[in-house]
């Protein structure tokens, strides 16, 4: 795969792009918002993804996907970045789903993810206990009673928390947070006795629940990947999610690229176009540099696991911090650049700027990535 | 050229270089590399036609297509083989190819491939900078000549040089960009002064050359007279895109990579991390900013090749590559800390004598070619469109 789209790819995209379009400007996700949907989402219009294809690209065929890879999920999710569908790819696919993909036994598989890629299925992943990402903070406890074990502790900014059928849980089995060692990953029933689900609005109108878990009992069966060793699922769902993350960060940013260059050649004062001042074309331009070399490196990394390179977690780590860094600059002087009426709930720009915040912030910000790149590359 | 028999070039290349190219030389395009095998290994680049491989044999080149030429390029650039990259071969040469008479590439691009003639570029003047089109060089008509009067500055190489490739004024009645033409002309006559300037950095690689009645054939006007300023415009892609698109940038150059010049002078701790956490930082920026501009002029290559809708990326890349290699050396000199403040003297290793230099030598980067501000202006105008 090299760093342009394939001639399917480019089909793909076109057909996203119509389809995003026509069903979901980005006046929908503002109605949701503003409605404080039920579900946040459109189940209907996942469906339709389902149907689709677009939900299983990832998944095998055996369990109904496309046996596809992140070039094609890029493409897709890249367009629902511009239009800020709040569909949930990133909870139900790219955390949940790899989960089990990554780390589930034949039968969970086989249970879990034909649902998942027809749509009827939301899953996700709950990891987080503090605010600024750590992998491995981990204090939530699993014990081992018999045949099952049981959970407590709580979780935070689980995504679609509120409307999962099934939660991944990473729990602690051995040693203690902070460390590697030690974490195991159980798939827990949203309706399990114990567990407690608080739906919680985030900035961006989507939805991050937390969780309270009180002796919640899984089968020992429901376990992904090994017991105390769950942190190798974890390194890689996290490496997936981050770069599919990516694909709708780039695909975000750049609409608001393009919609503050529209400004600049439209909007008047001192009698010419604000596009004439150069203090804001140098600005402008220096942002296109940043967006094409951002665009690169995300490519990149998506052609780093559908090869099964052996530097995704390098690969990964460059894209995020590149995007995590560019995102705010990007969305940040898009809001500048309109001046009074960027600050406005009404102007849709705003919308993107908090979007992209939230993506910044998710799995590591830049200087996370930054150093765990550095780490990576021996320095 | 399939696939299969493409791969089967790279092997033969591959083998071609390690028959040819002795591993003291394997360093990079350096000042001090020695000077005998530097010789014997631009004659084996020369005789094997790869100084200008995408040019037909006829001209003295490879006669590659583009596949085969990105091929050599690649394995070339895989064993850090030393540039024979001139302005006759990376701006002059491709000039010709598209502007000039069939009689005037056979004059010139074998002599360019063949590296038996340095070349100059006369474009900026005292009073013609970033407004290039303002030169004021008169060129004017005797017979079958030109004669010159005026005078050029920032002229690299000047001293050395051969022959210039130089932008005049032929028509000074003319709208500024309609009266100037692109013209060649020898620099060892009466009528050219050649006086060198000292730079920053120690050198003298550049200088002001003084035309007082210096003669060019009029065959040598190269496209339409009064033609000049887009064959200039188009020679300036040609010089931004060998920069932004060389990989690596200066580092390809040292004998230290940054990474490890920085690792040497700042120190790991027992984990392998560098002692001090803003330098890692900033070096792990570095390194994005050279991947980010790697795969994007690669990936412009692939547009183009593809023939999806390329933009133009010859201003970006000039721009960033320019920061890029600004930067590399700010790194190298906040490591180094006060031994980097070196001028002469062997209280400082000859690498850290040598990276201060470059930290000042690569002060010009954002300068020549078009400053950044000048780049973020055609970037702005045109790829991006916007109307001034
Ligand atoms: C929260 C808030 C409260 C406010 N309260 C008041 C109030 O109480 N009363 C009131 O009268 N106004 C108020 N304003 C309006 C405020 O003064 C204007 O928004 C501001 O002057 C910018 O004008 P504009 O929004 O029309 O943007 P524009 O002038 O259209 O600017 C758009 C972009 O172009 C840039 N730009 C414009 N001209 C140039 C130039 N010559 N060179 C370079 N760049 C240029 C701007 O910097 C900006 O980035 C308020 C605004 C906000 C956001
Ligand atoms: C190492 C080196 C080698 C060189 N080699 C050659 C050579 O071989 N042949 C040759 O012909 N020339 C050569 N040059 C000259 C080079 O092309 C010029 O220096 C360059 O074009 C800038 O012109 P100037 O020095 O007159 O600066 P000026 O044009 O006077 O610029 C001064 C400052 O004003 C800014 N500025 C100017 N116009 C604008 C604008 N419209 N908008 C915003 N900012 C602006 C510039 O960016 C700069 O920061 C070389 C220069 C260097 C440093």
């Amino acid at each position: 795969m090299g760093l342009i789209l394939t001639e399917d790819q480019l089909i793909l995209r076109d057909m996203a792009k119509s389809f995003f379009d026509e069903k979901s400007p980005v006046e929908r996700m503002r109605a949701l918002r503003d409605s404080r949907d039920a579900v946040g989402f459109s189940r209907d219009l996942w469906k339709e993804m389902g149907e689709l294809g677009w939900i299983g690209i990832l998944f095998p065929e055996s369990v109904g996907g496309a046996d596809m890879g992140y070039g094609e999920l890029g493409v897709v999710l890249g367009e629902c970045g511009r239009v800020l569908a709040p569909e949930p790819f990133m909870s139900t696919v790219l955390l949940g789903g790899n989960a089990i993909l990554l780390g589930g036994n034949e039968p969970l598989q086989k249970e879990l993810l034909p649902d998942v890629c027809s749509g009827n299925r939301i899953l996700s992943l709950a990891f987080q206990e503090r605010g600024r990402f750590a992998p491995y903070a981990i204090e939530t406890k699993a014990k081992r009673d018999g045949d099952h074990y049981t959970i407590t502790g709580r979780k935070s900014f689980v995504l679609d928390g509120h409307v999962a059928d099934q939660i991944v849980v990473a729990a602690r089995t051995a040693g203690s947070s902070g460390e590697r060692e030690g974490l195991s990953l159980f798939v827990v029933e949203a309706d399990a006795p114990g567990l407690t689900i608080h739906r919680d609005d985030l900035v961006d109108g989507r939805n991050g629940a937390h969780l309270v878990l009180e002796n919640v009992a899984v089968d020992g069966a429901r376990v992904l990947g090994t017991v105390d060793a769950g942190a190798d699922v974890l390194d890689a769902v996290f490496n997936r999610a981050t770069v599919g993350l990516c694909a709708e960060m780039v695909g975000s940013f750049e609409e608001a690229f393009e919609r503050t260059l529209e400004y600049l050649k439209t909007r008047e004062q001192f009698g010419v176009k604000i596009g004439t001042f150069q203090a804001l074309r140098h600005r402008i331009a220096n942002l296109f540099a940043e967006m094409e070399f951002t665009r690169s490196i995300v490519r990149d990394a998506q052609t780093a696991i559908d090869e099964g390179r052996n530097d995704i977690a390098e690969a990964t780590s460059a894209a995020k911090a590149r995007c995590s860094e560019v995102a705010p600059l990007i969305a940040g002087e898009a809001v500048q650049m309109h001046g009074g009426i960027g600050m406005t709930d009404e102007e849709e720009i705003g919308l993107f700027f908090k979007r992209l915040k939230a993506a910044e912030l998710s799995l590591g910000d830049a200087i996370f990535h930054r150093n765990r790149f550095a780490h990576l590359r021996g320095y | 050229m399939s696939t299969a028999n493409l791969e089967e070039f790279r092997q033969e290349i591959r083998t071609w270089i390690d028959e040819n190219l002795p591993s003291e030389l394997r360093v990079g395009t350096r000042k001090d590399l020695p000077k005998k095998l530097l010789s014997q290994w631009n004659k084996a680049l020369i005789s094997r036609g790869l100084v200008a491989p995408e040019w037909d044999t006829e001209y003295g080149g490879g006669g590659l297509d583009r596949k085969q030429a990105g091929v050599v390029k690649e394995e070339l650039n895989a064993v850090r083989a030393p540039k024979l990259r001139t302005f006759g071969v990376a701006m002059l040469g491709p000039t010709l190819l598209e502007f000039g008479t069939e009689e005037q590439k056979r004059e010139f691009l074998p002599q360019i491939a063949r590296n038996e003639v340095t070349w100059c570029q006369g474009y900026s003047e005292p009073g013609a900078g970033s407004d290039l089109a303002s030169l004021q060089t008169r060129a004017v008509r005797e017979g079958d000549e030109y004669i010159v009067t005026g005078q050029k500055i920032w002229t690299t190489g000047a001293d050395k040089a051969d022959w210039i490739f130089c932008l005049v004024r032929t028509d000074p009645d003319a709208p500024k960009h309609e009266g100037i033409s692109f013209l060649l002309f020898p620099m060892k006559q009466e009528g050219v002064k050649v006086s060198p300037l000292n730079l920053i950095d120690g050198s003298a690689d550049f200088s002001q050359v003084f035309f007082d009645g210096a003669r060019a054939k009029a065959s040598h006007l190269v496209g339409p007279l009064n033609g000049g300023w887009t064959i200039a415009k188009r020679l300036l892609q040609h010089e931004r895109t060998q920069d932004g698109g060389s990989e690596g940038g200066i580092t390809g150059a040292m004998k230290d990579t940054i990474f490890d010049l920085v690792k040497r002078e700042v120190g790991l701790d027992a984990s392998g991390t560098l002692q001090d956490p803003t330098i890692r930082e900033r070096l792990a920026q570095q390194e994005l900013e050279q991947l980010g501009l790697r795969l994007t002029m690669r990936r412009a290559g692939e547009e183009m090749r593809a023939s999806q809708t390329g933009r133009d990326i010859a201003s970006l890349g000039k721009y960033r590559w320019a920061n890029m290699v600004k930067d590399e050396q700010d790194i190298a000199m906040m490591a180094m800390g006060a031994q980097g403040l070196g001028w002469s003297g062997d209280g400082f290793g000859a690498d850290q004598l040598e990276r201060t230099r470059a930290w000042l030598t690569t002060r010009a980067d954002s300068i020549w070619g078009g400053t950044n501000e000048v780049q973020l202006n055609v970037i702005a105008k045109r790829v991006l469109k916007i109307p001034e």
